[in-house]
């Protein structure tokens, strides 16, 4: 699975004119879908920036063919399409293109349900940490410190840790990944279609408009994120966890950036305190902690969440 | 052609595993339940080759059955009070997407304080929606509005889901034989699955992304025509499944010894049967009454309604639900139709069985002289709502 | 952009179909304009990768840009590794 740059075709799975705003990592997202996936990708998006890039009727960005569905029943909805199209014997990839609000928020329930049963689906979080669509309003994937229109001060309370959870929900297959590393990305989805079950990705997505920073530099902000540990990619798959390679030198704390490189990049974050940069620091730390010991844990063959035995 | 001992609920089984639905997806609520364990188990026992999606809720259910009718199988989901209400919005993007579907509603009252008995307050609320919706009035009934509504949904005329309506406990509950004809009949009366378009990978178009607030009317204008076209397609269907399986109800309405009659007594679901024993019974004392049944309260039958009513001298209009500031809903549409008329007539509407309460042939009958006596004293009048309370509250009467 | 509604059996429906433009063109949303010096332009693809509207191409030339549709968001530019494309005021 070797991907080259020269060699990857150029086909439009996003086509250009669509309503995203200029710099946006959602549409940078979807194309990286297509080049993974390709034309069996059938597109369930719930309510949020995914459903207006689209543009409008009877034109439509998306060279998927894409339901669109209320907020909170992108999951269920998927699941049925997944289970129609075995019955009729037709060859579809389900995929999922969510906002975070309507993953960790609005949709969770039908997210969980969906999980459980493990439904045939992969589903994305395009995680842009807060209610872009509507205006730059928190989410619980929002993080800490961050400003929004609901949150002026900073937010208060921590990002939720959506890609643990679903492990705990025994899934095959749970990934993190960034726009900032296509290549990640796409090996990824790649695994992910190639397993029978609820397969999970959570992209980690900059926006220029919500995070406030130039719109040139979304892959930059994407990258920090990396550099700096606020964004971690991983694998976990057939119960090994594993770090991703392009995180892989930030195991180390010392080289990893301190984190104000990271926010002052963002006007989000432009009136950080000390207390809010040492809280993120401890926070990073403990995180990176944490997927340290059960990458080894489960290279101990430890079980992280069953699934051999599925 | 075999007859089984069934409830109401075992008879919407039968219905959808004659139907060859191939995705069901539901979550239980009193007292639907014992549809999708039925269903469960007729799927586990290889009766009936389809998947069943354990869905978390409701609003997951619709949205689930949705996304596989939009791939192209026949799906199918039942609920009741609650969770239709928690279904709601889905049930907009349904109609919406022209996509068609069954489902069938137990009708319940709707809480606080919780009650598990029959109203008809939750599928009067889906009315707006664009769904067809039809309620029965026994067993027999039930089934076959259900296979029925798959005819109906996937005529080239329609695309429209359907709601079939069947009042809780009373049918949902009760045994009644039921003729659940034989699958090759059916097989040969109903086609596989049709629909508008299919999202699939074998083209690039997708639904329901933006539109101009002008292609939007044009869209809702167009639900509305298929709406109307519903009617033909109803009553035909009606018809063609008298002339293959010898049961015929008439269509929108079912007129019950209504066509010599001077008053009518006007009324949807399962209470309709205890009207026509009242009727019965006026009827030997020389009272000239019959029943009006509407079947359909959406497309609401207009052109029957009109016409049977023009000659009436009154009609009583009975509601097991209120739409709370005005009146009770099928007595709103009743009479809103009847303003068509030079010369309506009298008009009354009577809320009664509101949360369960237990509504038989005798408290019609009184009710129905007590309507029969005032016109004929008074003359033409047009009373909006009265009560007709329990024996243990006093007879109400609310000025309106 | 609208009055064109996809119709099927005599029905208008909410159904849309994969084109290019579904925003019109796009183009007139610039206020800086990529520029690609191919003197410096090494084929390495990296903006054909990162840009998020495929108006960039791959052709024997190397990368050519769709004007009609590009945003002048810059993504482009900040991800050369060797400074080939400038962000030029749109004029």
């Amino acid at each position: 699975m070797v991907f080259n740059l020269r060699l990857e075709p150029d086909k439009k799975y996003i086509r250009p004119g669509d309503a995203a705003c200029p710099g946006c990592p959602e549409a940078m997202g979807l194309r990286y879908l297509g080049m993974a996936l390709g034309d069996k990708v059938i597109l369930v998006v719930p309510a949020g920036c995914s459903a207006v890039i689209q543009g409008i009727i009877p034109k439509n960005a998306f060279h998927f063919p894409t339901v669109n569905i209320v907020f909170a029943a992108a999951a269920s909805t998927a699941a049925g399409m997944a289970t129609a199209y075995e019955m009729l014997g037709k060859d579809a990839i389900v995929v999922v293109w969510a906002g975070d609000g309507g993953t960790a928020d609005i949709g969770f329930a039908s997210l969980s349900g969906a999980a459980e049963r493990n439904d045939n689906i992969i589903y994305i979080c395009v995680d842009n940490e807060a209610y872009m669509n509507t205006g730059i309003q928190r989410s619980s994937l929002t993080p800490y410190g961050a400003w929004t229109t609901t949150t002026w001060t900073g937010k208060r309370e921590h990002k939720k840790d959506l890609p643990l959870i679903m492990i705990s929900h025994r899934v095959p297959y749970v990934a993190t990944a960034s726009i900032a590393y296509p290549q990640d990305f796409i090996a990824k989805l790649k695994k992910a279609a190639s397993i029978k079950g609820f397969k999970y990705i959570h992209l980690h997505a900059p926006c220029p408009v919500g995070w406030k920073f130039d719109a040139d530099k979304t892959v930059q902000v994407a990258k920090l994120a990396i550099e700096t540990g606020m964004w971690i990619l991983f694998e976990y798959y057939k119960g090994k966890f594993s770090i991703s390679p392009p995180s892989r030198p930030y195991a180390d704390k010392n080289k990893r950036k301190p984190v104000i490189e990271y926010l002052k990049v963002q006007g989000r974050f432009g009136n950080v305190t000390d207390e809010i940069v040492k809280e993120l620091e401890q926070r990073i730390d403990e995180i990176w902690a944490w997927y340290l010991m059960l990458e080894k844990w489960s290279n101990e063959g430890k079980d992280i969440g069953n699934l051999v035995k599925r | 052609m075999p007859i089984l001992p069934l409830t109401g609920n075992y008879a919407v089984a039968w219905a959808v595993k004659r139907a060859k639905v191939k995705v069901i997806a539901a979550y239980p609520i009193t007292p639907q339940t014992t549809i999708v364990e039925k269903l469960s188990e007729m799927v586990e026992k290889g009766e009936l080759s389809a998947k069943m999606i354990r869905v978390e809720s409701e609003h997951s259910a619709l949205a689930a059955v949705y996304g596989a009718a939009i791939a192209g199988a026949r799906a199918f989901t039942a609920t009741s009070s609650h969770g239709l209400l928690y279904m709601h919005e889905v049930l907009w993007w349904v109609a919406g997407s022209r996509v068609p579907l069954v489902m069938a509603v137990v009708t319940r009252a709707i809480g606080p304080p919780w009650n598990i008995w029959t109203d008809h307050s939750d599928i009067w609320g889906q009315r707006d929606t664009g769904w067809i919706i039809a309620m029965a009035e026994d067993n027999q009934e039930v089934f076959d509005l259900t296979l029925q509504a798959f005819r109906i949904t996937e005529d080239d005329k329609v695309n429209l889901p359907m709601i079939v309506g069947l009042d809780a406990f009373i049918l949902s509950h009760t045994t009644a034989p039921v003729d659940v004809l034989e699958q090759e009949d059916v097989d040969a009366w109903l086609p596989p699955r049709k629909q508008l378009y299919v999202i699939d990978p074998n083209n690039r178009f997708s639904m329901g992304n933006i539109a101009t607030p002008k292609d939007y009317m044009m869209l809702r204008y167009d639900i509305e025509k298929a709406m109307n076209n519903a009617r033909e397609v109803i009553k035909n269907i009606d018809k063609e499944y008298g002339k293959y399986f010898g049961r015929s109800y008439g269509g929108l309405v079912e007129c019950y010894k209504c066509s010599d009659s001077k008053y009518l007594i006007i009324l949807a679901g399962a209470w309709a049967g205890d009207a026509k024993e009242a009727v019965d019974r006026l009827r030997e004392e020389g009272l000239p009454v019959g029943v009006l049944r509407i079947r359909f309260i959406r497309p609401f039958p207009v052109q029957e309604v009109l016409s049977y009513c023009n000659s009436m001298k009154g009609v009583l209009i009975m509601d097991r639900s209120i739409s709370f500031g005005n009146a009770g809903p099928l007595f709103i549409e009743v009479s809103s139709t009847l303003g068509n008329l030079g010369k309506p007539p009298a008009m009354k509407g009577v809320l009664a069985g509101i949360g369960g309460v237990d509504v038989g042939y005798k408290d019609i009958s009184k009710i129905m002289k007590k309507f029969i006596g005032e016109v004929e004293e008074q003359g033409w009048f047009v009373k909006r709502q009265e009560w007709y309370m329990p024996y243990e509250y006093e007879f109400m009467d609310i000025k309106s | 952009m609208s009055g064109s509604l996809i119709r099927i059996k005599g029905f208008s429906l909410p159904l849309s179909i994969s084109s290019e433009g579904s925003m019109g063109k796009t183009g007139s949303w610039r206020t800086f304009k990529p520029v690609i010096d191919y003197s410096k332009c090494v084929s390495c693809f990296m903006c054909w990768l990162y840009c998020p509207f495929s108006v960039i191409s791959k052709s024997e030339k190397g990368v050519i840009i769709d004007y009609e549709y590009c945003k002048g968001c810059g993504v482009c530019s900040n991800v050369c590794p060797v400074k080939a494309i400038v962000m030029v005021p749109e004029r």
